[in-house]
């Protein structure tokens, strides 16, 4: 496969797994601010800034922090390269450029994505409900998702799509737990903590997996080891990084064989990794430690496969 | 629903209607069903059109608005339809016309007996911007230059075909004709089953063999090289690439190393063989021709001329679509092949020859005036349609550069009735069938039949607001 076209995929998918998280993460902050006691911290508020890294870009565009703008500057904002709408319209544009690698039925569900978005971009939240827009967001993933897996043939092109896909995630819930962890350990309120927990579990779509695989109410200690060592959980660091290893060794071809290698360091870190080793370095310089080494097989997957020289 | 008596011009051709209240007899079975139709149905047929085009993504991107513009190209669902007999005859005079225009190319480019035989004048071929000395004596496979051409053809006032105009170099188009078709079978199916339509979806595979044949090595790798995303014609490329199971390359994706063309894929360096290039000559090869392209491939030229990859078109093939050679194409078919030329060209006046000159510019308010290497409906003037100050500013120019411009008696064109608001209505259109050469030469049947969409105009580009229509060959008397 074309190494530009790889790229254009491996964006493709990188986007809307970003624009998805995105929504997943505000959902969650916007629920934590409906939650009286929690409202007024600013650490609360300002969490997707903090998760993202986008702090300063949001200090150059508002004057205050609060949940409106923050809202807004995710979603409807076209001046942050991050948005939801840049996204969506940075994802459309990879796909029209390798619209002859995807099937009809998966450019015709992200170019009607990016229309609807640009429609809805008009009016922002003064036309569609909070909550609304975000399951919006999560449904064009689910649609695009589902018309890769059920069209498109098991080729590279699919295999890029998913590695960017599985970036994309890793990095995500290794940022959204840390984050999290951080505001839970200077809190202490036991029913915000809960509420907070409970709105992390369902961002990321595993509270029924929570309560079937822990028996115990919700502690951070279950929470952590469920999104980094599970292998059942989809969104885990584990399966994330188990997935890229597979799919690097499927890509046709001898190149990549720096990448193949510290992916399956990583994925041996997992998969014989448990929450005793995590706890003795402590979780914030553990996930900071797993952030370094994820950024470095995007790195060489660029490198080795995306823009060969 | 009908047309509106007094809708069709007396002195106008439409190919739907002898009279208004009598279609012609190919249309019967069509006027019969159309007659039937409750409007809302067909307008709500319309707007489904669109939907689905939108969603789909068949757009292209208009030069001189911002980056990334995409248009609708605007598509009507009343068919443009060709009986048998006039496709038999338009074809064999297409097959005639592109076969002499490559002898022609192989000839310029060899032994330049046309002009030897005082045929053409030498300074009308080794003076065109588009004739390009590299490729004097380079010998090509099957001694094909132009292996996708279109031929534009119209239809005067009396229903009498000509040639327009012919395109060599990288025409483009052929992705509506394949589109439209599935548009129509889509809105109605019904229509298909009254009428036997030739079918045009098997376009791409005779592409893909006729590049295939373009060089000598055996089972070739052939890729579709585009200007990128914002060319005007991208759609195009996307569609023909993946149609055909090829890659889609940039000039970025291709490099020369050791005399052969190479791309980058993820499993390293791999030789390319045949390039289907939708880029101009002069953006290529930076090191042979435009430095300043960014599009092209730099060493290209070289490795193509030592026969170790092959381009479709070949290198310098618009010197014979160019309009100042036009003129000289039936002179060619009877000089290489010995034959009368089927197809007819419009009269065309010079204005390099001062006697012509003269006439043009005693006349412009009836003539149309071309640039002689314009395309795409820029830099021309159509007498009548023009204002008086549009006349005196052209008439300048031409004076300025009369080697520039050439001339001819504006040519009412046929019609054909689109659906508007509240009806149909006619509108001029004309017609680009594709033509493949290969070992042999293929030309699917029909073409993209263009059409002006605002009432009374005659310029059908769509960089002009020209719109297309599904055209159908069809192949026996419908019943």
């Amino acid at each position: 496969m074309l190494s530009r076209t790889a790229s254009e995929l491996y964006w493709l998918s990188r986007y809307l797994e970003r624009a998805e998280n995105t929504a997943r993460m505000l959902d969650v902050a916007w629920n934590m601010s409906l939650i009286p006691r929690s409202t007024q911290t600013t650490e609360e508020i300002a969490a997707p800034l903090t998760i993202t890294g986008s702090r300063e870009a949001y200090d150059a565009q508002f004057d205050s922090l609060n949940m409106g703008d923050v809202l807004y500057f995710f979603t409807f904002n076209d001046k942050y390269s991050g948005s939801i709408y840049n996204c969506l319209k940075l994802a459309r544009e990879n796909a029209h450029a390798v619209r002859g690698k995807i099937t009809m039925e998966m450019w015709e569900s992200i170019n009607a994505a990016w229309l609807e978005m640009k429609a809805m971009a008009s009016e922002g939240f003064a036309g569609i409900g909070v909550s609304e827009f975000f399951e919006w967001v999560k449904n064009c993933s689910h649609l695009f998702r589902g018309a890769t897996y059920g069209t498109v043939m098991r080729s590279d092109a699919f295999r890029f799509l998913r590695i960017g896909t599985f970036i994309e995630r890793a990095d995500n819930t290794a940022r959204i737990l840390d984050v999290r962890h951080q505001i839970r350990d200077r809190a202490g309120d036991v029913a915000v903590d809960y509420y907070r927990w409970n709105a992390l579990l369902r961002s990321v779509g595993a509270f029924e997996a929570y309560r079937e695989m822990y028996a115990d109410s919700i502690s951070a200690e279950n929470i952590a080891e469920l999104l980094i060592f599970r292998a059942e959980v989809p969104r885990s660091l584990r399966s994330c990084v188990e997935t890229i290893c597979d799919l690097l060794t499927q890509v046709e071809g001898d190149s990549g064989i720096n990448v193949k290698r510290i992916a399956a360091v990583q994925n041996a870190r997992l998969q014989y990794g448990d929450m005793a080793h995590v706890l003795e370095i402590g979780l914030h310089a553990y996930l900071e430690d797993f952030l370094r080494r994820i950024n470095e097989v995007g790195e060489m997957i660029r490198a080795e496969y995306l823009e060969v020289t | 629903m009908t047309m509106k008596v007094s809708d069709i011009s007396p002195s106008g051709f439409d190919e739907m209607y002898l009279s208004n209240d009598e279609a012609r007899p190919h249309y019967a079975t069509f006027c019969d069903w159309l007659s039937r139709q409750p409007a809302d149905v067909l307008s709500r047929k319309q707007r489904e059109a669109e939907l689905l085009f939108h969603r789909v993504g068949i757009t292209f991107n208009v030069y001189g608005e911002a980056h990334g513009t995409e248009r609708l190209i605007p598509f009507d669902s009343l068919p443009r339809m060709i009986p048998a007999q006039d496709w038999a005859d338009l074809e064999r005079g297409i097959h005639q016309r592109v076969r002499a225009l490559n002898l022609f190319l192989h000839d310029i480019y060899h032994e330049q007996a046309i002009i030897k035989a005082g045929l053409i004048p030498a300074e009308q071929v080794f003076c065109n911007a588009h004739y390009q000395p590299c490729m004097q004596g380079v010998d090509l496979p099957n001694q094909v230059y132009a292996q996708i051409s279109g031929v534009d053809l119209i239809r005067d006032g009396r229903g009498d075909w000509y040639v327009l105009e012919d395109n060599l170099r990288t025409p483009s188009g052929v992705s509506y004709m394949i589109e439209n078709r599935r548009m129509m079978m889509r809105l109605f199916p019904d229509l298909f089953t009254r009428h036997a339509v030739a079918p045009v979806d098997h376009y791409p595979s005779l592409l893909l063999e006729t590049l295939q044949q373009a060089t000598l090595a055996s089972s070739p790798r052939v890729v579709l090289l585009t200007p990128g995303r914002f060319n005007s014609a991208y759609f195009e490329h996307a569609f023909l690439a993946q149609q055909m199971g090829i890659e889609l390359v940039e000039g970025a994706d291709l490099f020369v190393k050791d005399g052969f063309v190479f791309m980058r894929t993820t499993a390293g360096p791999q030789r390319v063989d045949v390039i289907y290039r939708r880029i101009d000559d002069d953006y290529l090869d930076p090191l042979a021709f435009n430095p300043d392209s960014m599009l092209g491939v730099p060493g290209l030229m070289s490795v193509y001329r030592a026969g170790n990859v092959m381009l479709a078109n070949a290198i310098g093939t618009g010197v014979a679509d160019d309009k100042s050679i036009y003129p000289y194409v039936p002179e060619m078919v009877r000089f290489y092949l010995d034959e009368e030329p089927v197809l007819k060209n419009v009269p065309t006046f010079q204005c390099r020859k001062p006697r012509e000159l003269q006439h043009v510019l005693a006349n412009l308010g009836e003539l149309v005036v071309k640039e002689v290497h314009g395309a795409g409906g820029y830099g021309m003037l159509v007498g009548p349609a023009s204002t008086r100050e549009e006349i005196e500013s052209f008439r300048q120019r031409i004076k300025d550069n009369p080697d520039n411009y050439i001339a001819q008696p504006t040519l009412s064109l046929s019609t054909c009735p689109i659906f508007v608001e509240g009806g149909i209505a006619p509108r001029h259109i004309d017609l680009r069938p594709f033509v493949l050469t290969g070992r042999e030469i293929h030309i699917v049947p029909g073409g993209l039949t263009r059409v002006a969409m605002k009432e009374g105009s005659l310029v059908v580009n769509s960089s002009q607001g020209g719109g297309t229509k599904d055209t159908w060959v069809l192949e026996a008397p419908s019943c």
